[in-house]
């Protein structure tokens, strides 16, 4: 089966000044549909530019990296920005929610910017947050709603476009820890339902919802196994 | 892209560039003031030459392009040439007959003299009339017509009789309430038989043409000429097209009747409409030049206030750029956005400006016949429009090559 995400040694160099930071030294991986990968590392180690440049935010300096097989390493930004919008589900830590909009403008937005018809993406829209159990929030501004809520219309946000994996930067860092669990819950269920889901973290805690864990250090990939006693939650996720 | 996709991102973009606008009430409106302002003083401009030149061609078009004004003075020169034509040997009635005699090419010829006079019926009185000295033929050079009665006859004209023909103002003046036909009024204290009132002509640069009267001018210049000053012939050419060679004709007889050396220039001059056609054109260039000028300079401050603030815009939005760029917006997509935005508040600028002109075009209304022309109202949109696309073009352009990974990090 040809895997969704496929590095291969991979280098992203950057330039501080007159110093060259070696980011990622050689990093080699690859992922398969429907795996449910934690990638962790402490700060520093490099792991927040691998998801960068597995989230089609930044390219490689060298190396290669295919993406359900089409090589994206040299891309250009359109081209990029296409597969993000596409092909990528984005959770943030803090959320990055349009402020000024509500729920269901902020989860539609990615399929404006694919082309799709008002009638259509609204549907799409309402479809995504009754997923995650926001149908009565939909008209509600980010400000309007609690902690998790909010991650939850960034995850109906990512979920929206039907992408090949849902890659979530530390999506427990800014809330308390039964939120968490509840937020984790719905990865799980996702997860579950057959989406791919890459999670950026440092917390042992949450990359234990993981089925592998990928180690990073010093831009390196240090170790990549398979979780034993994983945490499961077969509990639906209740609404606050 | 795809040209639903283009209208799918102008869509979006004009519901951003709305929610930004009220996000920040009191800035937007102060960046649109540069804006405000310019497109005041474009729809003003605009509608003031209209109005002027509209004005000006309902006062030139009395002249009638068909009569050529025999005078001492040319009516427009410089200043320094004011002695020169005064000294020119003034225009009289044996030269008036001796053109009308010589003259083949022409329908009509009166002689002019002219004074403010007051005029009394009764206890009724007028001050400050026109009272032209004429011959019969005076009507015909005018393009009016008779309101009531009839213009005094050659014969009245030639023997010099008491007569008059008086206008429609100082009919509606003198004789409220019955017919001027037949009474006899006091013209600077000497008695004239009104015998036609004429129609209206309506005003010539501000002036009222209907407060007028005219007499034969054998009777002028006994009873009023008591300075010796030359007359003006006015002369209407038969036709139209022959309007040069009308005038060569009118040049060659009176530099002979006045005796002009062969080479010396003319001691008199051949006025016509077309003079002050050219004369005004000039002068609307002027006008238009400045206007055009101020409108550039408040339109240029604006421009800047607006470029000021887009950048002030992009930069604070920067997270927000991060994130639409992440979520699959294109280079191209975050540069419309910001240029519709900055379009979007110039344009409210734009039609701000022009409801504040609007009750400004009505006053200007009041001095000039005019009204706020669609055409400038259009012009106005597009310049504001054009004006916020281009002070936004540095700022959206920056905006979207943005580095999504810098952006995001940004707080």
């Amino acid at each position: 089966m040809q895997p969704v995400i496929n590095i291969k040694n991979v280098k992203k160099t950057y330039i501080m000044g007159t110093v060259e930071v070696n980011a990622l030294v050689d990093v080699s991986l690859q992922i398969n549909k429907n795996e449910y990968v934690a990638i962790m590392g402490p700060s520093g180690s490099g792991k927040s530019t691998l998801m960068n440049i597995i989230g089609c935010l930044d390219t490689p300096t060298s190396g290669l990296y295919e993406f359900n097989g089409v090589n994206v390493s040299e891309m250009n930004d359109n081209e990029l920005a296409k597969i993000r919008n596409k092909e990528i589900g984005f959770v943030f830590q803090t959320f990055n929610l349009l402020a000024r909009s509500d729920a269901l403008h902020n989860v539609e937005l990615p399929l404006v910017y694919a082309g799709m018809k008002k009638t259509d993406r609204r549907e799409s829209a309402k479809e995504a947050l009754t997923h995650v159990k926001l149908e009565d929030r939909m008209h509600h501004k980010p400000n309007e709603l609690s902690g998790g809520q909010r991650q939850r219309v960034a995850i109906a946000r990512a979920l929206v476009t039907k992408p090949s994996i849902i890659l979530a930067d530390e999506p427990t860092g800014n809330l308390d820890s039964k939120t968490g669990i509840e937020i984790m819950a719905l990865f799980d269920e996702l997860h579950r339902q057959g989406n791919t889901i890459i999670l950026v973290t440092h917390e042992e805690d949450i990359a234990h919802y993981a089925h592998r864990v990928i180690r990073v250090r010093d831009g390196m990939v240090e170790s990549d196994h398979m979780v034993e006693n994983r945490i499961t939650h077969k509990a639906p996720v209740s609404v606050e | 892209m795809k040209l639903t996709d283009f209208t799918y991102e102008v869509k979006e973009g004009i519901g951003i560039s709305f929610q930004a606008i009220r996000a920040n009430k009191m800035r937007s409106v102060l960046t649109m003031l540069g804006i405000v302002i310019g497109i005041v003083s474009v729809t003003l401009m605009g509608t003031a030459i209209e109005g002027l030149s509209r004005a000006f061609n309902e006062s030139v078009s009395k002249l009638g392009a068909d009569v050529l004004y025999v005078q001492k003075f040319p009516w427009f020169f410089g200043g320094d040439d004011w002695w020169k034509f005064r000294n020119r040997k003034d225009i009289d009635l044996k030269q008036y007959r001796d053109v009308k005699d010589q003259a083949t090419t022409i329908s009509a010829i009166t002689p002019l003299s002219r004074r403010r006079l007051t005029i009394k019926y009764g206890n009724r009185s007028s001050d400050g009339i026109i009272v032209s000295g004429a011959n019969e033929q005076y009507i015909l050079t005018t393009g009016a017509s008779m309101d009531l009665g009839r213009f005094f006859s050659q014969a009245e004209a030639n023997g010099g009789r008491p007569v008059a023909v008086i206008g429609y103002t100082v009919a509606e003046n003198l004789f409220p309430s019955e017919t001027p036909l037949g009474k006899n009024v006091k013209i600077g204290g000497v008695s004239f038989r009104i015998v036609g009132v004429i129609g209206k002509q309506g005003s010539f640069l501000g002036m009222d043409l209907d407060n007028c009267a005219v007499i034969p001018i054998t009777n002028f210049l006994q009873k009023f000429a008591s300075h010796r000053r030359g007359i003006d012939l006015n002369v209407k050419v038969a036709d139209m097209k022959d309007l040069e060679n009308t005038k060569e004709e009118l040049r060659g007889i009176l530099r002979k009747i006045r005796s002009v050396k062969p080479g010396a220039e003319d001691d008199f001059a051949i006025n016509q409409q077309e003079m002050f056609i050219q004369t005004f054109n000039k002068i609307g260039i002027v006008v238009a030049g400045i206007g055009l000028f101020i409108t550039a300079l408040s339109l240029f401050v604006g421009a800047i206030g607006i470029m000021n603030i887009m950048f002030v815009s992009v930069s604070e939005r920067t997270k927000e750029i991060g994130i639409r760029k992440a979520i699959g917006a294109k280079r191209s997509t975050i540069l419309l956005q910001f240029l519709i935005e900055s379009a979007a508040l110039s344009l409210v600028g734009g039609i701000i400006g022009i409801i504040i002109s609007y009750p400004l075009s009505l006053l200007i209304n009041q001095i000039l016949p005019t009204s706020m022309p669609i055409l400038v109202v259009l012009i106005a949109i597009i310049i504001s429009v054009l004006v916020g696309m281009i002070s936004g073009f540095l700022p959206a352009n920056r905006a979207s090559k943005m580095d999504p990974v810098e952006a995001l990090r940004y707080e």
